[in-house]
């Protein structure tokens, strides 16, 4: 079985791709994309340390698993807000690309 | 045997990240997104989380890539081709490099070298959930209720618009 470290570094990788495009999109819709990645990154890390320290019997509760079940909830949320925030942007100014959206920018 | 599936599903899902975040096209990002979203849930298998697996394929791989798809093909129009990076992408780079290095130092500094798992079954998680967790769960679904009414509302035709 692969040890913990596998699963936190395929973790790390994958929040910083996600950081990456939340960073350098343009695109207000790939930017929610990457937002997703970010999650599934951080949904790995809990999954992964929950599972491997319930098996050292270490905790035995499973709260990992839980606040995982909270994130996916929260991210779906989350998505359905912005898509509808994107939608109405685009009904509004005809563009969905973010540097463009720049009223309250100081 | 199980590395070896551990090194597929983590290709999949670093090669569905990198499609997400570079290719020109917003749909076959979407699509790369699924592959990411889908190679997780195997992720998630091989860790025992037989449920959390399945929800993720159901929300992610059903719900989250549809809607997405959705999003785009609302909000189609001839810019998103010329919509690509902004000029800050090198800074980007270098922020989103020098976050993976003290995140890789950081868990490489102390390996947890533990290899035997252990995963709750649908009772124990059940149960934790509407035992101990009980609050936070109605308040996670006060929260998505309130979350797509507003979205609804948000995302509906105003009176002076069409």
């Amino acid at each position: 079985m692969a040890p913990l470290v596998y699963f936190q570094i395929l973790s790390a990788a994958l929040f910083v791709i996600g950081l990456y495009g939340v960073l350098a999109r343009r695109s207000a819709v790939l930017v929610v994309m990457s937002i997703e990645l970010m999650l599934n990154a951080v949904n790995i890390n809990l999954i992964a340390a929950a599972s491997h320290l319930e098996g050292q019997g270490r905790f035995l509760n499973f709260d990992g698993h839980i606040i995982a079940i909270f994130v996916i909830t929260i991210a779906a949320a989350e998505i359905g807000l912005a898509l509808a925030i994107i939608l109405r942007m685009y009904r509004n100014r005809a563009t969905v690309d973010v540097d463009e959206i720049n009223l309250m920018k100081w | 045997m199980s590395l070896y599936l551990f090194a597929l599903l983590a290709f999949l899902t670093l090669a569905g990240g990198l499609g997400v975040v570079s290719t020109r096209n917003v749909v076959h990002a979407a699509l790369y997104l699924l592959l990411s979203l889908l190679a997780v849930a195997g992720i998630y298998l091989i860790l025992f989380a037989e449920f959390l697996a399945l929800v993720q394929v159901l929300i992610y791989g059903g719900a989250v890539v549809i809607v997405v798809l959705f999003a785009i093909m609302l909000t189609r129009s001839s810019e998103y081709p010329r919509i690509s990076d902004n000029r800050q992408w090198p800074l980007a780079l270098v922020a989103a490099l020098g976050l993976l290095g003290v995140l890789a130092a950081a868990f490489l500094a102390a390996p947890i070298q533990i290899t035997q798992l252990q995963s709750p079954d649908f009772t124990a998680l059940s149960g934790s959930l509407f035992t101990k967790w009980a609050v936070p769960f109605e308040i996670a679904s006060l929260v998505l209720l309130v979350a797509l009414i507003g979205a609804i509302i948000i995302a509906r035709a105003g009176k002076n618009e069409r």
